[in-house]
């Protein structure tokens, strides 16, 4: 059991040893806080769903190792987010912008929530429980099923 | 009791389902070049200054490119889709509309010439981008992509991928033609 856990523990711990290499990191601590924290913002641009930051691709290293100079170069996060977004457009964010063209993206499911509940309100407010009630041809069914059950048992 | 209305969520799901499955099959197949827009379309071409490859002619630089127009072509020799897109990059070097120009990509300098030296050399310049700070730089994700480059040293075109003789043909060259009036 204890070895299962341990186990386990070294799982979740490697699921963060991510694409990063010891060579490339940063050895002032809080730089390198910052560079990952920028990495984790920035899409590899070729492999879609990764952040540079988990991604082994050369691109995404080249990236990483781009963002880590520019931050010992004394760029702050957002100067060096606005150069990667200069170059490879919004898609290089993993997590998309607010803005014009993004707008059904964000608000889209929250008009849906309010468009169900909208739809489930009214259905309450109605009350009755007209056209829920079992016609007589469903109770059979139902009266035949549970018997057929019951008699399986 | 009406049923129908109860169908429409399977076939609002089935069509979303089908719209992005067309998406993404165009985006595959690059048939759709406006899905992934390149930010850097009529933009000045970043500046770079990138050394030549071993005893191979002069460095590739940013400030040299203005003056004529001119394609810039990422390419690798580790690079698959490069072997396929080489002969028309010969036959464009070879129709002599425009020079080439060549960035060996994340590449073992001795790799690119023996490359070149293999398959023939298109290139009027080649430099060496072994860090991917120009590549990066030109938003470039993958090899082999080709930026048409203005007199004036601005981005007018963009080629994600292999260029074909049809793309060649029916794209690029009417563009440079046109460019080069200006």
């Amino acid at each position: 059991m204890k070895k299962l856990a341990l186990f386990l523990a070294a799982l979740c711990i490697s699921s963060f040893a991510l694409a990063v290499e010891p060579n490339e990191m940063l050895k002032d601590a809080g730089l390198e806080a910052r560079a990952r924290e920028v990495s984790k913002q920035l899409r590899c641009v070729q492999c879609q769903n990764e952040t540079i930051d988990e991604s082994h691709a050369d691109i995404a290293r080249a990236m990483r190792l781009l963002v880590r100079e520019r931050i010992t170069a004394g760029d702050t996060n957002d100067q060096i987010i606005a150069y990667m977004l200069s170059r490879y457009g919004d898609y290089v964010l993993l997590r998309p912008r607010f803005m014009s063209s993004t707008l059904i993206l964000w608000v889209g499911p929250f008009v849906l929530l309010v468009l169900g509940g909208l739809v489930v309100v009214t259905r309450i407010r109605r009350g009755g429980t007209e056209g829920l009630a079992l016609t007589e041809e469903e109770q059979k069914a139902v009266a035949a099923l549970t018997e057929l059950g019951e008699g399986g048992s | 009791m009406k049923r129908w209305p109860y169908i429409l969520p399977l076939v609002a799901v089935l069509a979303l389902g089908g719209i992005f499955a067309k998406r993404m099959v165009d985006i595959e197949n690059g048939t759709d070049p406006s899905l992934i827009p390149t930010v850097l379309l009529d933009t000045p071409i970043p500046a770079f200054d990138l050394p030549p490859l071993p005893n191979r002619g002069e460095a590739l630089r940013s400030e040299d490119l203005k003056g004529q127009v001119s394609l810039v072509n990422f390419w690798g020799s580790w690079c698959i889709a490069c072997v396929s897109e080489h002969p028309a990059l010969l036959a464009i070097a070879k129709e002599g509309d425009v020079p080439i120009h060549g960035v060996a990509w994340r590449d073992d300098p001795n790799k690119s010439l023996a490359w070149l030296a293999q398959r023939g050399d298109p290139y009027a310049t080649v430099g060496q981008d072994p860090d991917s700070k120009t590549a990066i730089a030109f938003g470039v994700v993958a090899a082999p992509e080709t930026f048409l480059v203005d007199k004036q040293g601005v981005i007018r075109y963009k080629q994600t991928g292999p260029i074909t003789a049809a793309d060649w043909k029916n794209k690029i060259k009417p563009l440079i033609a046109e460019l080069k009036k200006k």
